[in-house]
């Protein structure tokens, strides 16, 4: 089973890198841009069954993939 | 100059070596040199810890920085016995990614992110201790942006666990004094029973005026030692 992680930033903590990236987008006259957020995405295979997999990829992302203290993440099953 | 000796009996300090430690041999040093202390490295991959009064973990990148700085340090086979060892009172320093690795660990509380100004900042700063002492020491990071919520700063606050605070020469503690945008200008914080502290400024980078620096490391290090 494959899966995709996207771990970001919580919305109260500042990204320095998107807020430059949004304040070049501004500068560069794209005015109507109004956020811009960056997210890291893992894609991770897990053998065994849908249930043991799922497990494994909450698992493994509450321990490993995102810091609850700074971070939030959505999980996405990608195939089968 | 004369060297810190213990009250009763010979402190034994760890010093954590992890790959990609890079401050390790200075915090070897400073010990050796300015304390009458028996120090010794401990390998990262150790299950158990041998007999010791106190711990250091030193700066560097561990692991690359890869996934979040000291985060896979923090799940490193060592931290299983220091977490123990934290957990029976045991003392114990983390300085720069050491300060990291505690707070992905949940030794200590709140993050380590990207400086506000997205540099890595390798400069001397002020620092205003708990006990309203204005010091001198260097910082070298690139995510030392202490970051925490608003609920567990005023925790912070009112058990008197904010450590250090960057502050100017006179011991203003403003946004200009602030190098990399921390929280409240958080440089360091100390566990509930103020026996473990995380820092990012480096006291052992600062404790030998030879270097052309400041001494005010070594008065850091004595009173993380006096709570030992």
């Amino acid at each position: 089973m494959e899966y995709e992680v996207l771990v970001q930033l919580k919305g109260e903590v500042l990204d320095p890198e998107a807020r430059a990236i949004r304040d070049t987008l501004l500068a560069q006259g794209v005015a109507n841009v109004e956020s811009v957020t960056i997210a890291k995405r893992y894609v991770i295979s897990i053998g065994g069954s849908e249930n043991e997999s799922q497990e494994t990829i909450k698992k493994i992302t509450d321990t490993y993939l995102a810091n609850p203290v700074s971070q939030t993440y959505k999980i996405k099953r990608l195939s089968p | 100059m004369k060297k810190h000796s213990p009250a009763n009996g010979t402190i034994r300090v760890g010093v954590v070596q992890f790959p990609g430690s890079n401050c390790d041999d200075d915090c070897v040093d400073v010990v050796r040199r300015h304390f009458d202390f028996e120090v010794f490295k401990i390998w990262y991959q150790l299950t158990e810890l041998p007999k010791l009064n106190a711990m250091i973990i030193p700066g560097g990148f561990s692991f690359g920085d890869y996934l979040r700085s000291g985060a896979l340090a923090a799940h490193a086979p060592i931290m299983r016995p220091i977490k123990e060892f934290a957990n029976r009172g045991g003392a114990v320093l983390g300085i720069c990614n050491g300060f990291q690795i505690l707070t992905e660990s949940g030794l200590l509380p709140g993050a380590l992110l990207q400086n506000r100004n997205m540099e890595f900042i390798c400069r001397t700063v002020h620092l205003k201790s708990a006990s309203n002492s204005i010091l001198s020491m260097p910082i070298a990071h690139g995510e030392g942006r202490y970051w925490i919520d608003e609920n567990n700063l005023s925790e912070l606050e009112d058990k008197s666990r904010i450590a250090f605070r960057y502050c100017n020469e006179q011991g203003l503690t403003n946004q200009t004094a602030n190098p990399n945008g921390s929280v409240a200008n958080i440089a360091g914080v100390y566990s509930e029973n103020k026996k473990i502290l995380g820092m990012m400024p480096h006291p052992e980078r600062a404790s030998d005026c030879l270097m052309g620096g400041s001494s005010d490391g070594l008065k850091v290090l004595s009173e993380f030692f006096n709570r030992v």
